[in-house]
């Protein structure tokens, strides 16, 4: 009994895009967007500065309402959410981290629980388990301020409280942009190896191709508006859209 | 304990020590009060105008507004406004608060619209709501701007607030404008400094607010401060109706801004609590013949003394007339039907405009008559008030009588200042009053009105109807005023105050020692 769900809900459509359109005015953002994403799936999605992969990630959390289409989360679309408790059953990371200033990384990673309201004591103990998952010994890191981290710290403080109350999925948008190689490799791996842990959704965004071979088990391609593919990263090393072809030009360039 | 002793007896041994003590508190007071009122308006009205794009704009805007406004003229236009209007303190604190609402609204406003998108966006993606988002991450992050605001507002409503009392709202600028009209630099000084610490502790206070808030951590101890604060200006708030005054058997009597006007409010009110069992109210240096109208007619003051050339030029727009009975006969009429004022009989002496020169110049080139010195103003500067500049029985007219031309187009100066830059040379030529006691004493001559140009100005007390019927003794009290005091008399109590610095209410007691009635 407990094998058999577990099985069934590896295919289980955890985010569903049907013929969606994003558009401010009369200026289309996004056309007919059609994506399908299952539980555990880490999905890249890929594209150029501008090409729409953001807009596609906040139309998942209700930041954003589609102008046509339906985005549906858990079997249920994203209008029909409270936005607050879709919001909170969905982790977000974005580029510019957007750690509050003012609050302690303890404070930063307990937000959402707080607001949830947990107790104090479950939710400290709650906070150290998160900083010590993602590398940071707690007793050290707990108190301080953004201000006083390093660029690589704070991304993980960042992925610390997108998974502060362990919600099913995860967005994230370039969060690792800023890093240097070193760094941003090293907290590459250690997503890589939560993700697997934890069973996570990922949704990701970025330009970097690498990032999304070595993050991705689905690439989404997405130029201009569109999702001009769609595949494993095997799949999409052999494509032969020309998007595809530009972005493996960098890639062996790099190498 | 033995230094604040040190520090009063101190006090008290420079001059007005004491009255500077209760100013200094009125002022705080005023201030306080006015800004309590315009955190709890400007504050949220600067928060919800970052939810309402639309609306910003005409906040904003009508806050500019009414930053430009004035601001003797907004409490001139607030004495007809029922219940926050009229005179005293409550109007001038609607005043102070109006002035600081503009900082606070766009600097709450900017710090919020200001904030890293990013973070607010963090915010709203983790599912926070909008209050939790206002309340958690932009007023916190915006607490440093918006404190920056109250600073702003509350240095700039403690130099506003000595305006207030123009009409009767009291604190430091009592000083400041008896100094004026008195040409007494103590006493400008003894309003100006106390009011300079104010504004200079309110901003070392609220510098340091700013940063200790701004500073990270210890929230519990910032709460606490926050709250604390929140007590006393509630505390400060609830105090406003211990202000306004209990309309007890009061009588208020009024009087315009300069000494003689003050020392007729006295004569009136000594005379009233010498003959009747009245309580008399002192609402004196008022900004104004406009202030003083508006608030008799409406029974903010009881009474005042008005001048029959001034009513009927000023206040009832009439062309100037030179019969004095014509002009008295006129002006109790108008009163009476128009604004239910009593207009008494005249207190026995004039106080007409004069046009005063330097006695040297007037010896050197031998004028007496303004016919005889309009060959010389050519070449000379004048300076003249507000008032005569502004009315037809006032320098146009005379212009056109005596055919007068200045060198420059003649400066509008404060008529307390005038007498001291006629004395330095800075203008030669002022407009002035007849019975200015600084005349004699500063070694100016008045240069006699030859062609009968100026109306005549017969003191006359002016009485609110209401308060006549109602305490029928104060007519009678004050009909033995009528043609009590003579030119000389005046003039010689105007120089006791003005020149020897005397108190008006000392100077007052001994005229009526020595000419009791």
């Amino acid at each position: 009994m407990a094998k058999s769900p577990k099985l069934l809900q590896d295919k289980e459509i955890v985010v569903e895009f049907q013929d969606v359109s994003y558009g401010v005015g009369a200026n289309n953002l996004l056309f007919d967007l059609n994506l399908t994403i299952s539980k555990g799936e880490f999905l890249v999605l890929l594209g150029r500065s501008g090409s729409g992969k953001t807009t596609t990630l906040k139309l998942i959390n209700h930041l954003v309402i589609p102008t046509a289409g339906k985005v549906i989360v858990h079997g249920r679309a994203t209008e029909d959410w409270d936005p607050i408790q879709l919001r909170r059953s969905i982790g977000y990371v974005i580029q510019e981290i957007g750690l509050f200033p003012h609050f302690t990384v303890e404070e930063n990673v307990g937000l959402v629980p707080s607001l949830e309201g947990w107790k104090p004591k479950t939710l400290k103990r709650r906070v150290y388990e998160l900083l010590d998952l993602v590398g940071l010994e707690p007793g050290k890191f707990a108190p301080r301020y953004p201000h006083q981290l390093s660029g690589g710290q704070r991304q993980r403080v960042g992925v610390a409280r997108a998974l502060a109350i362990d919600p099913p999925i995860l967005l994230m948008d370039e969060p690792f942009g800023g890093l240097d190689p070193i760094t941003r490799w090293e907290i590459q791996q250690q997503l890589r190896h939560l993700q697997a842990q934890l069973g996570k959704t990922v949704i990701f965004v970025t330009h970097d191709i690498q990032e999304a071979f070595l993050l991705a088990t689905k690439v989404s391609l997405i130029s201009e508006g569109k999702l001009v593919l769609e595949g494993t990263p095997t799949q999409f090393k052999r494509s032969q859209h020309p998007e595809a072809r530009r972005f493996m030009a960098c890639c062996q360039i790099s190498q | 304990m033995n230094i604040v002793d040190l520090i009063l007896s101190n006090l008290f041994s420079i001059p007005y020590g004491g009255e500077i003590l209760l100013r200094t508190g009125e002022h705080l007071i005023l201030v306080a009060i006015a800004m309590t009122i315009a955190i709890s308006i400007g504050i949220p009205l600067g928060i919800v105008i970052t939810r309402k794009p639309k609306l910003a704009k005409v906040v904003l805007g009508l806050a500019n507004a009414i930053q430009t406004i004035p601001s003797l003229a907004i409490f001139g236009f607030l004495i007809s406004v029922p219940f926050i209007g009229g005179i005293g303190k409550v109007p001038a604190i609607v005043a102070l608060s109006l002035y600081a609402l503009l900082p606070l609204i766009r600097n709450t406003y900017t710090g919020i619209i200001n904030i890293d998108p990013t973070i607010r966006e963090a915010g709203r993606g983790m599912g926070m709501t909008d209050t939790q988002l206002l309340f958690q991450v932009e007023i916190p992050l915006a607490l440093g701007i918006i404190i920056a605001g109250i600073r702003i507002a509350t240095v700039i409503s403690v130099g506003i607030a000595t305006i207030a009392a123009a009409i009767g709202g009291g604190g430091l600028g009592v000083f400041i404008f008896r100094g004026i009209s008195t040409v007494n630099t103590q006493l400008i000084l003894a309003g100006a400094i106390p009011s300079a610490f104010i504004a200079l502790g309110a901003d070392l206070f609220l510098g340091w607010l700013e940063r200790y808030l701004t500073q990270p951590g210890q929230s519990k101890q910032k709460y606490f401060l926050l709250g604390v604060l929140a007590v006393l200006m509630t505390g400060l708030l609830l105090g406003i109706f211990g202000l306004q005054n209990p309309q007890t058997e009061t009588i208020t009597i009024g009087s315009k801004n300069f000494t003689e006007q003050v020392i007729l409010g006295e004569i009136l009110a000594q005379q009233i609590e010498a003959k009747t069992d009245l309580k008399v109210e002192r609402q004196f240096n008022l900004g104004g013949t406009f202030i003083c109208h508006e608030a008799v007619k409406v029974g903010q003051i009881d009474g005042y003394v008005e001048y029959t050339g001034t009513a009927l030029t000023a206040i009832l727009k009439q062309k100037p007339i030179t019969d004095p009975k014509k002009v008295y006969r006129i002006v109790k009429q108008a009163y009476d039907e128009d604004f239910q004022l009593t207009v008494m009989n005249s207190l026995g002496f004039e106080n007409t405009f004069a046009i005063v020169i330097r006695r040297e110049d007037a010896q050197n080139l031998n004028i007496k008559t303004l016919s005889q010195a309009a060959q010389y103003t050519p070449q000379w500067r004048a300076g003249f008030g507000y008032e005569f500049l502004a009315r037809k029985d006032g320098y146009p007219g005379l212009a056109k009588t005596y055919g007068l031309k200045f060198k420059n187009t003649p400066q509008q100066m404060d008529l307390g200042l005038m007498y001291k830059a006629l004395a330095q040379k800075q203008v030669d030529l002022v407009a002035g009053n007849s019975t200015d006691g600084l005349i004699p004493v500063l070694k100016l001559v008045v240069l006699e009105d030859d062609k009968k140009y100026f109306p005549p100005y017969e003191a006359v007390p002016v009485f609110n109807q209401e308060t006549l019927a109602k305490y029928r003794e104060i007519e009678p009290a004050l009909a033995n005023l009528a043609g009590f005091i003579t030119a000389e008399q005046m003039q010689q109590m105007n120089y006791e105050v003005d020149n020897q610095l005397r108190p008006v209410a000392e100077v007052v007691k001994e005229f009526f020692t020595k000419n009791p009635n």
